[in-house]
Formats: structure tokens, sequence, C-alpha cells
């Protein structure tokens, strides 16, 4: 059974200069336990399809379509029971860890709270579960940094923290909006390392938001190439490296320098295919 | 063997940080040593690529050269002189052949101002003589050198893309016809095909008028593309030089070797092998 | 030569101007205003009064005699004086917006140089510099400024310098924290590198880039002139007779309302209330318009 099943999905935004179509007639699904990775360029629509999914678009934008999470639709759901589904079913990273932890809190305190809130643990189970959960993150000498505030932590390491609190209850879908875009590219390694191996251990199903190729090649069974709100290519990810179908992913794959390869110049994105009419 | 155009000797650049650890009613401060003996030179015509996490001092050690950050000590010798001890009126007239890119293309440019006046600020700022016409005609051949339709030249930044606003970066850079560049992670605000672009039209612009490049990056793929010899910078230190070549096939610092095994590769079947051998390297540690 | 035709570029003053004309309530103040300054200077062409003439039948009954009517050609009545309150308003809202205006000009001009320079130049000289500002502000100014009136006299002069020399210290602190985030921008930084010198940095890229602050900030500073002005003139401090103000108006049309003259505080008061009412949706739009993010 499809964990997740994406159909027709578009999203549009009411602004001041009129209706933006952000996103156009998206369908895919994920299988449970695999991964899955978006892949665009700014303005592609891939984050605000993953924000439809979760009900987290701004007031001005609307999603229409169907989102099926274990077969019941999830789309626009109220607020009330949306909550149901997320934490404990999907959980989402940001870019930034910083807009997901409160400054002003320790980290045992913001972990045990989504713990006592969610699956109603006292305090002290909420603490052990939350170390626990710091451990399975390799964050070093959990037990002492989990009464830290989030300022105290390096980059890469309050990014841990947040994976290891989008985990604390397990949920079966994990959303990763650029997740080690803001990292060090060392880091940004450990980081992907981490994910893979944490998916491994909890059996989830992660949708990798992205714009770097090189992510998607290391750790995703299918790949969804995005442009302009629609979607250019949508294939396993070994076909779509091989032998990329459309113009858009050949161009997007061939105008990055590579470490293992040289090039004289580095060739450009070519949008011819913008003339079938779509723009 | 030419003579270096600049050479870099024992470069410090140190900071007045509040030191939280100290505690008291005062605060006391720690020196940051942001950059911390750093020395290498630049040939006419190089393109020397500085790698680094963030942090590491790279950014800092372009701007002390251009005296846009104070330097501690060291030397900056810029054909025969020492920058860092000229005065301000003799450091005004060598501006005008260092010029310098920057990250952010649109914060680089200043909103209120059109592009054809932000391009001739360094005209209007070295070449006090010219006329209204002259300059304008200036700045219409460049905003073409760099790929962009001169009829453009009185929209502001916020009506171009990101990609053509580094174009303007480019321009006004170029337009003192500099003999160095130095740039500031110009394309790690941009997107992949918009980052193809702008290095491919730096290195053809590099190529056609023989200027030498401080190609600073965080992106060694990027770095490795565009520059001759790299520069790797770990916490304010050289920790490698070396051609591109040597310094990607054989790199001698740990901190080096680590970095090119994290940058990931756009080709699944090496990535997932890598990822075997990172996973073994850990399970054995 | 090069004959391409020249796109015309859209600045972000044509985009602020347009969201400007779009918000209601700003569009509103703004005719609202701009229809009182006309008043308040075509307005005693059709005066049959001048506003320091006593009409010798309406003094002393101007409950009833004195009441607004077009026979006797005081419009809004007159006070107990027998004096048109139709030219003595007009006059006073020439004299009030007068003193809001240039107060808040005083204030601009005078707060944005200082509140620039602390900002750029920035080390010692703004430390020095802000504690000053620190020292002044400190000084209970209504204090000092009626202080200076008895001591100097009442002169219009003196009311204009003193509102616009105390008020510049909030422009100067707002100015100063914009320069602060401005100084570190990266195109501020391009000019630099250039070698553009600190004068023209300051006036080429310092300074246009606050004037939308500090323009938002100037309409919210003419009303509080204005009332500043009012109540100094309330306590029968302010402009000398026979001129008067608004806030004057006011004062007289309050102390003499049991005497059934309601016309004597309502005509001065409505106009009073019209203008800072414009002034602050003006103030509105402006932010909204010049700030976008905002929202």
């Amino acid at each position: 059974m499809n964990i997740l099943d994406v159909k027709n999905l578009s999203v549009k935004f009411d602004t001041p200069d009129g209706v933006v179509n952000a996103v156009n007639d998206v369908s895919f699904s994920l299988a449970e336990g695999k991964t899955l990775a978006i892949v665009g360029e700014s303005g592609s629509g891939k984050s605000q399809s993953a924000f439809s999914i979760l009900g987290l678009l701004p007031k001005n934008g609307h999603a229409a379509g169907s989102v099926k999470y274990m077969g019941q639709e999830i789309l626009n759901l109220p607020e009330a029971e949306m909550n149901r589904y997320r934490a404990n079913e999907i959980a989402m990273i940001f870019q930034d860890p910083m807009t997901s932890l409160n400054p002003y809190m320790r980290i045992s305190k913001q972990l045990s709270e989504v713990l006592i809130h969610h699956k109603g643990l006292s305090k002290a189970e909420a603490l052990k579960e939350s170390i626990k959960m710091l451990d399975a993150v390799q964050i070093p000498d959990a037990a002492s940094r989990v009464h830290m505030y989030p300022h105290e932590f390096s980059g890469g390491m309050r990014q841990r923290v947040m994976i290891a609190m989008s985990l604390l209850c397990r949920p079966k879908l994990l959303i990763a909006d650029e997740p080690t875009t803001a990292l060090d590219v060392t880091v940004q390694a450990e980081i992907m390392d981490l994910l893979i191996d944490l998916q491994e251990d909890f059996g989830m199903a992660i949708i990798l938001i992205t714009h770097d190729m090189g992510i998607v090649a290391g750790s995703c069974e299918e790949t969804l190439v995005m442009f302009g709100g629609n979607v250019m290519e949508y294939r396993p990810t070994l076909d779509l490296f091989d032998n990329p179908q459309h113009p858009y992913t050949k161009g997007l794959l061939e105008a990055v320098p590579r470490l293992d390869q040289d090039v004289q110049t580095l060739s450009t994105v070519s949008y011819d295919f913008l003339e079938g009419g779509k723009s | 063997m030419s003579e270096p155009i600049l050479s870099v000797k024992d470069m410090k650049v140190w900071f007045d940080v509040r030191d939280d650890a100290a505690g008291g009613i005062f605060p006391k401060t720690k020196k940051l040593k942001a950059v911390d003996g750093v020395t290498f030179d630049l040939m006419p015509g190089e393109t020397l690529g500085i790698v680094g996490e963030s942090g590491c001092g790279k950014s800092t050690l372009a701007r002390s050269i251009i005296r846009l950050v104070k330097a501690t000590s060291g030397e900056a010798v810029w054909m025969g002189r020492d920058l860092l001890s000229l005065s301000d009126a003799d450091m005004l007239a060598v501006r005008k052949d260092i010029q310098m890119i920057f990250q952010d293309p649109l914060a680089s440019l200043n909103p209120r101002m059109t592009c054809g006046e932000i391009i001739a600020e360094p005209l209007k700022t070295h070449f006090k003589g010219m006329g209204k016409t002259e300059r304008r005609e200036k700045v219409k051949a460049m905003l073409e050198k760099v790929g962009m339709d001169p009829s453009q030249i009185n929209r502001y930044p916020h009506e171009f893309s990101g990609g053509q606003c580094q174009r303007i970066g480019i321009a006004r850079a170029l337009i003192t016809n500099p003999k160095l560049i130095i740039c500031d992670e110009p394309v790690s605000a941009l997107d992949v095909s918009v980052q193809a672009q702008v290095v491919n039209l730096l290195m053809a612009l590099q190529k056609e008028l023989g200027i030498s490049l401080l190609f600073i990056a965080h992106d060694l793929s990027v770095v490795k593309h565009i520059s001759d010899r790299i520069m790797v910078l770990y916490f304010g230190n050289v920790v490698e030089i070396g051609t591109s070549q040597q310094v990607i096939e054989q790199p001698k610092h740990a901190y080096t070797q680590k970095l090119i095994a994290s940058i990931p590769i756009p080709d699944p079947r090496k990535e997932m092998a890598r990822r075997k051998v990172r996973r073994a390297e850990r399970a054995a540690s | 030569m090069n004959t391409v035709t020249e796109v015309k570029g859209r600045s972000l003053w044509s985009d602020a101007r347009r969201r400007f004309f779009q918000n209601k309530a700003a569009v509103a103040g703004l005719i609202a205003l701009t229809a009182i300054v006309l008043i308040s200077f075509i307005g005693p062409f059709f005066a049959v009064w001048s506003f320091e003439e006593i009409d010798w039948n309406t003094m002393g009954s101007a409950a009833t005699l004195g009441r607004p009517s077009f026979e006797t050609g005081h419009f809004f009545g007159t006070d107990d004086l027998g004096r048109d309150i139709y030219s003595r308003v007009l006059q006073g809202t020439q004299i009030s917006l007068k003193v809001g205006v240039i107060g808040a000009a005083i204030a601009v001009i005078v707060g944005t140089v200082y509140g620039t320079v602390a900002g750029y130049v920035g080390g010692r000289t703004d430390q020095i510099m802000m504690r000053i500002v620190d020292i002044l502000m400190s000084i209970p100014f209504m204090f000092v400024l009626i202080l200076l009136l008895v001591i100097f006299g009442r002169s219009e002069t003196m009311i204009f310098v003193g509102i616009g020399m105390l008020a510049w210290l909030d422009m100067s602190r707002i100015v100063r924290g914009q320069t602060l985030t401005l100084k570190n921008k990266e195109f501020v930084e391009a000019a630099r590198a250039t070698g553009v010198n600190t004068p023209t940095i300051i006036r080429r890229h310092i300074v246009p880039n606050l004037l939308g602050i500090v323009a938002i900030y100037a309409t919210l500073l003419v009303p509080l002139m204005i009332l500043t002005e009012s109540f100094i003139s309330f306590l029968g401090l302010g402009v000398q007779e026979p001129n008067t103000s608004w806030g004057a108006l006011i004062s007289e049309g309050a102390g003499t309302i049991r005497y059934d003259t309601e016309w004597q505080l309502l005509f001065p008061l409505a106009f009073f209330v019209v203008t800072l009412f414009s002034f602050f949706f003006i103030g509105d739009g402006l932010r909204d318009a010049l700030d976008p993010k905002d929202r």
C-alpha cells in the first residue's frame, strides 16, 4: 500500500497582481519506507507542493486536487484534524532549524513537550525518550546537552536536534525541505547519511526537497523534477540519471560542474521546451 | 616565471569579541583569529580559488587585502607596494585596478539607483573628467559585454532576475578595466542553471581581458572548474595550496580529504558506493 | 553610437506611489488634507469679516445674535467678542499647519543628518553623539519650551524653533538605526571597495534608502507638532492675539461652551480632528506603500 498518493495537486496564490499558479497538476505516489526526491530551482513550486500536503500554505494560498495518506484524503482538512496527522504521522524539517526551534526554550523542554502533548507521556518519561532520540541522531553527550538552548548548538547540531524533534512521534513520512542547504558541505554529508540511516532504523518514507542533483543521486529511489510549477520528469533515480528524458533534466545535470569530470565550459540549461505554450 | 601581481604575506586579522564565558560586570574581550597568518602569491591572469567552510576567514581575508577590514598585521604587496601601508589617496588609485563581486546579487546593488547609474559609479569615482555621454556609452558597451540588453540601462535592480543582477555586478567590476577581481561567493546564491551561465561568463571575460581572479566559494566543484590553483582555508589558516589537480586528486590535509569525500557527485552508482565507504568508516571508528 | 531605444525603468518610488493610490483610506486622507489646505488659503477671499474685526452688534450676545448664518456673514458664527469664527478658523489653520510642517521639517533635516552621520561613522563618534541625544531626551521638553516662551516672550519663531529642535531627537535615533543596517549592506561595501568617499556614500547610497522611513515618520510628526502647539496655545502660551491657532480657538471654545456657543468649539475642533486623521491615514498608507514586506 502506498503511504502517500498525490493526484493532480495544484496550488494557487492570490496576490495583488492577480492569481499566481505555483503548482500545476502534480501527481506522484510514495510507497512505505521509500524515498522520493523533488528537485527544482527556486520558483519551481517544489516547496509549495510539500507545504500544501501538510496544510501549511500561507493564507492567500489555495490547494486543489487530492492527497491521500494511507488511503485517507488529507488535502484541505480542517486545522484540528490536520494536527492529528502532523508530527504523529507526517513530520517536516526545514532549511533553517531556527524556524522550528524556540530560541528562548531549552531543548529538553521543546522535545518533551511534543511527547507530552502528542503521546501523553509523563515528564520524566518524555525526557528519557528525548535523550534517547538525541542519541539516535548522534549528538554526543546527549544527556547533558539536552538542557542547553538552541543557540548553544552549531548549525549542524541544530539540524540534528530538529531531526530528532521531528522523529519523536515516530512518523511514517518525513518531509525534508532543503535540510542541508544552509550547512557546510562536510556537515551536509553527515546529515544526509544520518537521515538515510534513520530511515532504515525507523522504516519511514522520506520526501526530500532539494535543488542539488548530487544529493538526490545518493539517497533517493525516485525523482520528480519540477520547473515553473510543472512536473518535467518523474522516474526512478537510476533511470533518470542514466538516461534523462526531458531536456530540462538533461540541462540541469550538465550545468553542474563535477569533481570527477573536467569540462571546458559548462553547458547551460536550454529553455527551448517552453515553446510548447507552458510558461 | 613572471612576478606575482599580488603577494600576501603572513596576513592576520584578529577581532575583539565579547567573551561570554568570562563573566563579570564589565564584558571581557577575547581575540577571534579570523585570519591567522595567510601567505600566498597570485600571478597575472591567474585564477586562485579559495575554499573553506563558513567562518573559516575566506571573506575576511579578501576584504583585508583591499582594506574593507583592518588587518592586524601582515603585508599585501600589489605590484611592488604594500597596500596596507599606502596613504588613502594612493589606495584610491589602486582601487581602480582591484574590483570586487559580491555574493548576494540583489543586495549588492543599490535599490534606488538604475542599473546604468550603478555600473557608472566606479567611472564617476576614478574618471572624474569623463563626460556624461561617454560614460553612458561605456556602460552600454559593458552591458553588452556581460550579455545584457543595453536598452535595459534605465531599469532598477528589482526588475532583474538574480542572474541578471549578478551580471550587473560583474559589469560594475569590469568597467574600470581592473587587473584583479575579487569574487566573494559570486554564484552561491544562484540557481544551478544560472550559476553555469555566470561561471562561463566570468571565465570567458577573464580569458579575453587577462585579469586575475581571487575566487572565493564554499563549493569545491565550482572552484575546481574555474581555478588554476586552489587554496584551502581552515580556521583562518592555509592547510593546503596547489594546482587544482593536485588538491583534488592528491589532497594532503585531512580536512581537504574530508571535504572532497563529502561533495555529492550527481551519479547514483558512485554516490551510493561512497556512502557505503563512509558508513564503513563510521562503523570502524 | 548606440541607438537602441532605452526601456524606462520602474523605480521603487513609482511602485510605492501605485500602492499608495490603491489604499482608499490614504487617498481619502490626502484629499481631505488638500481640501483643508486649499480652504485655509482660498477661504479668506469669501470672508465678510476679517479675523481681527469686531462685530459690535453681536459682541456680548454671541449666543443669540452670533449664531452661524449667511445673513450676518458669520458663516461659522462669532465668539463673545464678536469676532468672526470662520475667518479665525481659517487663520488658525494656516498657523497650525505652518507650525506642524516647519517643525517637522526642522526635525527631519536635523534628525536625518545627525542620525546618518552618527550611524555611518560609528565608533566613538557614534557613542558621543547618541549620548548627547540621550541627555537631551531626559530633559522634560515641554517644561523647557514653556520656560523659553516665558523668558523670551511669546513669538511664532520661538515656537517653531523650540518644537522643531526638540522633536529631532527621536528622528535621529530612528535614522541611526536604519543607517546601521544599511551600512552593512553589500552595495555600500561595493561602493567602499571601489573607492567612493564617505560623504558621497552617505548622499548617494544611505540617504535615498532612508527616505522611505523618514517620509513615514515625518507624516506622523506633523500632527504631533500640531498637537504640541495646540497644547501650548491651550495653556495660553502659544501664538499671540489677534493671531490664533487651533489650540487657542479650541481653548476659547471650550471655555465658553456653557454660554451655548457650541459652534465656537465645534468648527475649529472639526478642522483639527479631520487634519489629524488625514495625516495618520496618509502615514499609514505611506508605510504600507514603502514597506510592503510588513503586510
